[in-house]
Parts: structure tokens; C-alpha cells; sequence
């Protein structure tokens, strides 16, 4: 078997090696400096032992480091910034969308922002409404930022190298209960495309959709639908924002059926957006309206039992597909 | 006021400045009212000798980080003003090719990086922009300014406490001009001076006559000098007024009669005009000359504005990300 490594060790091997490559890559962000245990999950540890002042624990200011990293990018900068948990950067929109977003476009070009917020979130650990949610859909409706949600190691590492890479900003959105899932390890030195879906498997009566989180569970649906007969697609998304169109339409002109899954929730969602546009396109070679399976429409719960029942259920995804074919 | 002038040549340099910034304001507001511009426009008439003076001791590679009550800054920075007028005018020569207008006129070459239409957000960027020159070994310094009303937002707060701990060549010049839109310091500001907040974050505060130009000059002197040898920040609160409303239109009711009297008739620029040729720094003739080469300077402006195409619609589709333009 080859090596395996996890999502953990792969963003720090992408930090490490884009940090080796290219001197104007700098870190900032809560705790992630070694002094400070580099990193609340150990993301970051060792570097700042290996690169100095370019690796730099913030005070809690979420909004002066995130527009820190703005200037800093607008400089000439490469920073990667961590906001230690999605929800926290409501309190940094403005940065972000107002910012970080625009500049390129209102400086009529003459500036822009090459830099990366790293994020990590996900319901299952009972941390309730102000630390589990995807909140992908708010940035993907701002235009100038591109949304990048991995969902293995090996992929991280690629698409965080891609990422760093990249003259725009980039919102990078890691799932954290999977975490420590050992994964294939990535090769080092290798960028993944932003923008691009990875078609994970061939299939022919229905394409499956996902990205980050939900990637752990349509494989494992897909498997048993074979079992049963159904042929199943299936499509990780990578990037969502940009969407990878070229990719859905190729597949779902195909199979004529198409299920989008994501544990954000499901109204005004990524879902739509890409249901819409498959409508748009595909309506007449369509067999069946796209599903959408995704989160209940409330905040994130605590309870257990409530938690489980806030998220979709393989039972759900698998009722979407059964719902395509029948 | 007045006290310690430096030399005639600096005085003069200053005067200029102050001359070029009134007349680009008078006739910004002339344009607007003949109907041929028609944009928000937030006069800084009043505040023009604190850029103006300030300027004089920075070059092109100082950054500036700006506010939509901005033109004075940008002008006295060195922004060429047929760049901001044909911005103004929607023009494809104009600095932002017409898409940032007042609000968000950037010009790099002359160090303006980022102007923003924000209250408070340009601090954490100046914060940025200071760090990336911190990091490179440059000796750069970062100007950003502000008004009274921003010192009551999060961001300055974050700014000045982040500034303090990184020790970053930053000097934040908020222009108190007693009035935030319609509120006044007394009803929104819990503190007399806002210069007295910098002993919160541990970085010297000066109290300055904004309408004294050699008073300005001498505090952004230290300020410049401290953060150029790695001294770190420091606030400069300057005490101004605003002529002309919070924006073109604004009645101005909520300022009492008295009040308003009293800071026109303090009106730093025939004031300063005046002790200039009194105590011999320049002859009425010198004055003369500076103020009709300006005027010329203007008009150059406002045809090269003028004459320039309208910033044809496909623009809107450039410039959103970096591989969008063609
Ligand atoms: C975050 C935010 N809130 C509100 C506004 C609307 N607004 C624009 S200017 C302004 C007043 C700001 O006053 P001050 O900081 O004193 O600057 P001045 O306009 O007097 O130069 C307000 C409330 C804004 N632009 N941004
Ligand atoms: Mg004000």
C-alpha cells in the first residue's frame, strides 16, 4: 500500500514547502506559532522554528489580521492566514468581501490580493451553532474570491500549494473531524488546478456531487446502490467557486440524473446554484429533476441525537437517487 | 501657531499643496453642480493642510491607506490629479478605469494602495502594508488616515493594539473634523481626544492643530522618524473641520450656527497665506505664480478628463479575477 498521511500533516507539508519555495509566503493567525503549540490542531507546528518572524501568532483580532493580510497581499505579500474556526469569520466579512474581494476590480487592476484564508469546520463533535457551519455559499456569492474545499490528504496538499499560488484570494475551507482520516499521501511539489472537479468514479445512471465532508459519504452510498444495480458517478468538486461546469455537464448530459450533496445547509445553498445551472443547460436531456441533499434549515444543534438528525443521512442521499430513477 | 517653521522652500511646498487641494475641491463641486459629475462627494475643504504638510516629508514608496473623504490625501500624496479626475468621470484613463470612483481611487505608483469607503477598514490594512515592509527590511513607512467617527469602530481598536505588539511602521493620522456624518464627538466619542486612546495600546498619541501646518508637519515629523527607525506606531490625532458637509448636499442643520462660523473663519488656507508673505517666507508674487500654475495644472486635468473615452462597458467583465482578463 502506498504511504498515508493525514489532512493534518498534508496542509503542513503544503505550508512548509510553499513557504520553502517562495520567501513571500508568510503565516498568521491564533496560536500558530510553536511558542503557542503552532496551531490548535498542529497544523502549522515547526514552522515558525524553521521560518521565523515569517510564521506569526496574532492577537484575537480576526478583523485587523485578516485586513493585515489584505495589505500585506497588496504589497506584494503571499500570506495564509488561519481563522481558527469558520464561524468566526463573520466577524471579518468585511475584509473579506468588501476587501480581500474587490480590490483587484475597483483599483481597475493595478492592485491585487494573493492571499489564502484557511478555515476549518464541521458538524459531529457537539460544538453547536457558533462552531460547525459551512458557510461556503456566503463567499461564493461574492465575486473575486474563489472557494477551495478538500476533501483527503492528498488533495489538501495540492490544492492548498495551488492555492498559495494563485494571484486571487482564495477561501480555503477544511473539514476538521476528518482530520486524522489517514489518506493516500500526496506528491510533494505538485499543485492541483483550481477550478477543476476530480470525476472519482465512472458511472452510468446517476451523477453523484460532492465536495469536502459529503465525499466521505457518497462513496460509501454509491457502493451499496451498486450492489443493487445502480451505476453511480461520482464527482468531488475540489473548487467550488469557481464551479467546474464543464465537468457536471459532461457527466449529467450522460447519466440524465443528478444528486448534489453537502452537509451546509440546504436553502439559497451551493446546491441550488448547481441544480439551477444544470437545469439551465440540461433540461431536455434530464430524466429527473436534480436532488439536493443537505443539512435541515436550523443552526447547528448540540444534543447528539439532535445533531445527527440536523445532518442529512446516507438513508437520505440514497432516497435522492432512488427519487431520480424512479 | 506656526511655532519652529522649517525652511521657506518646505513652507512653500505645503502652500502648494494646500492651493491644488482647494482648487481640484472648488471645481469638483462646480462639475457636480453644472451636472457633469454626477457621484457621492465628500469634500474635505477645511482639512487641507494636514495631507499637505504631511506629504512634505514622505516619498513616492511611503504607502498611503485613505478614506472616501479622500481627494486632499491622494492629491497631496501625489496622485496626478487628471488621473483622478477622469476617474471621476468615469473615463478609461481614469486611475481605476471609472470602476472605484471617489471612494476608491488607488494609484500604487504614487503609494496610494488602498482607499476605502469603509469607516475604519483601512487601518487593518495599513497594519498590512506596514508588516510587509517591517518583513522585507524596507524603510517605507505606511500613512493611514481616518476621520473622528472611525476611532469608535472595532478596527481601529485591533489596529492600534495589533500595530503596538508587531511594532509596525504605521502612523495613524485621524482627521478629527468634530462631526461623524451627523453625530458630533461629544455624542459618539467617549473620550475628549481620541489621541488619549493610544496609552490603551501602549504607543505614543499627539494632539496637533490641524490648521496650523507647521504644527502638523512637526508631529509627522516625529512620528515618520520613529516609525522609519523601527520604533513603531504612533497616532496623530489633527483637529480640523469639514466646510462642506458630511457630502455635497448635506445642510449641515446639525451643526450649531456658532460653531460653524468660528472654524470657517479659522479657515487655515487665506490664513497661512497670509502669515507666509508676512513673515517673508514668499512674496505676494511667488504666491502669485504658485497659485495660477495650479489653476493652469487643473484645467490641464479636467481636459485631459474630458477628452478622454468613457470606460466602454466590457470593462466589467475584466478584473474580477486575474485570469478573467483577456
Ligand atoms: C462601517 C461603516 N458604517 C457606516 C458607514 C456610513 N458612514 C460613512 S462616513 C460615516 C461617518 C464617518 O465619520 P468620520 O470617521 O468622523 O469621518 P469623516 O466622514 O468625518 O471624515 C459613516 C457613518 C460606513 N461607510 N461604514
Ligand atoms: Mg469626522
Amino acid at each position: 500500500m502506498s504511504e498515508q498521511i493525514n489532512t493534518i500533516q498534508a496542509l503542513n507539508w503544503a505550508l512548509d514547502d510553499a513557504m520553502a519555495a517562495d520567501t513571500n509566503v508568510v503565516l498568521f493567525g491564533e496560536e500558530l506559532a510553536d511558542g503557542e503549540g503552532g496551531g490548535v490542531m498542529k497544523v502549522t507546528a515547526g514552522l515558525s522554528t524553521k521560518y521565523g518572524a515569517r510564521v506569526r501568532s496574532t492577537p484575537i483580532s480576526e478583523m485587523g489580521f485578516t485586513g493585515a493580510a489584505v495589505g500585506a497581499a497588496v504589497a506584494g505579500l503571499r500570506p495564509v492566514i488561519e481563522i481558527m474556526l469558520m464561524n468566526f469569520v463573520a466577524v471579518c466579512m468585511d475584509q473579506i468581501t468588501n476587501h480581500a474581494a474587490k480590490l483587484r476590480f475597483m483599483s481597475g487592476g493595478q492592485t491585487h490580493v494573493p492571499m489564502v484564508i484557511r478555515t476549518m469546520t464541521g458538524s459531529g463533535f457537539q460544538t453547536a451553532g457558533q462552531h460547525s457551519d459551512f458557510l461556503e455559499a456566503w463567499f461564493c456569492h461574492t465575486p473575486g474570491i474563489k472557494v477551495v474545499m478538500p476533501s483527503n490528504p492528498a488533495d489538501a496538499y495540492g490544492l492548498l500549494r495551488a492555492s498559495i499560488d494563485d494571484e486571487d484570494p482564495v477561501l480555503f475551507i477544511e473539514h476538521f473531524p476528518s482530520y486524522w482520516n489517514p489518506g493516500e499521501a500526496p506528491k510533494r511539489g505538485v499543485s492541483i488546478p483550481l477550478g477543476k472537479a476530480r470525476r472519482v468514479q465512472a458511472g452510468s445512471d446517476v451523477t453523484l456531487i460532492g465536495y469536502s465532508r459529503s465525499m466521505l459519504d457518497i462513496p460509501v452510498v454509491a457502493k451499496k446502490l451498486e450492489a443493487a444495480g445502480v451505476s453511480c458517478e461520482i464527482i468531488d468538486l475540489r473548487t467550488v467557486s469557481p464551479l467546474d461546469m464543464e465537468t457536471i455537464l459532461t457527466s449529467v448530459k450522460k447519466t440524465g440524473r443528478a444528486v448534489v450533496v453537502h452537509e451546509a445547509v440546504r436553502s439559497f445553498g451551493v446546491g441550488a446554484e448547481i441544480s439551477a445551472r444544470i437545469h439551465e443547460s440540461l433540461f431536455r436531456e434530464l430524466k429527473a429533476p436534480v436532488e439536493r441533499v443537505a443539512s435541515q434549515d436550523c443552526p447547528v444543534p448540540f444534543a447528539k441525537q439532535l445533531e445527527t438528525a440536523f445532518l442529512y443521512s446516507h438513508a437520505d442521499i440514497e432516497a435522492a437517487v432512488r427519487r431520480t430513477l424512479a | 501657531m506656526y511655532v519652529d517653521p522649517p525652511d521657506s522652500a518646505t513652507l512653500l511646498s505645503i502652500y502648494r499643496k494646500m492651493v491644488q487641494i482647494k482648487l481640484n475641491d472648488d471645481r469638483i463641486i462646480a462639475m457636480m453642480k453644472a451636472g457633469k459629475l454626477q457621484m457621492p462627494y465628500y469634500s474635505a475643504r477645511g482639512q487641507e493642510c494636514i495631507p499637505a504638510a504631511i506629504s512634505v516629508l514622505l516619498t513616492h514608496a511611503d504607502y498611503l491607506v485613505t478614506i472616501y473623504r479622500g481627494i486632499h490625501d491622494m492629491l497631496a500624496k501625489g496622485v496626478p490629479a487628471k488621473l483622478i479626475w477622469a476617474e471621476l468621470a468615469g473615463r478609461s484613463t481614469g486611475a481605476c478605469k471609472g470602476k472605484g470612483g471617489p471612494m476608491h481611487v488607488t494609484h500604487p505608483e504614487s503609494g496610494c494602495m488602498v482607499t476605502t469607503g469603509v469607516v475604519g477598514a483601512g487601518m487593518p490594512i495599513g497594519c498590512g502594508l506596514a508588516l510587509a515592509a517591517q518583513l522585507r527590511g524596507e524603510s517605507r513607512v505606511t500613512m493611514t488616515n481616518f476621520g473622528d467617527g472611525a476611532s469608535n469602530i472595532g478596527a481601529f481598536h485591533e489596529s492600534l493594539n495589533l500595530a503596538s505588539v508587531w511594532k509596525l511602521p504605521v502612523i495613524f493620522v485621524c482627521q478629527n473634523n468634530r462631526y461623524a456624518e451627523h453625530t458630533s464627538l461629544a455624542k459618539g466619542t467617549s473620550i475628549e481626544r481620541i489621541s488619549d486612546r493610544a496609552r490603551s495600546y501602549n504607543i505614543p498619541g499627539i494632539h496637533v492643530d490641524g490648521n496650523d501646518p507647521v504644527a502638523v508637519y512637526h508631529a509627522a515629523k516625529v512620528a515618520i522618524g520613529r516609525a522609519r527607525s523601527g520604533g513603531g506606531p504612533t497616532l496623530i490625532e489633527a483637529m480640523t473641520f469639514r466646510f462642506n458637509g458630511h457630502l455635497i448636499g448635506d445642510p449641515g442643520e446639525y451643526i450649531p450656527k456658532a460653531e460653524y462660523a468660528a472654524a470657517v473663519s479659522a479657515d487655515p488656507y487665506p490664513k497661512y497665506r497670509e502669515w507666509l508673505s508676512s513673515q517673508g517666507h514668499a512674496s505676494a508674487a511667488q504666491l502669485d505664480a504658485v497659485e495660477a500654475e495650479e489653476a493652469a495644472a487643473l484645467e490641464a486635468a479636467v481636459k485631459f478628463a474630458f477628452d478622454s473615452p468613457l470606460t466602454d462597458a466590457s470593462e466589467i467583465k475584466r478584473d474580477v479575477f486575474a485570469d478573467a482578463a483577456a
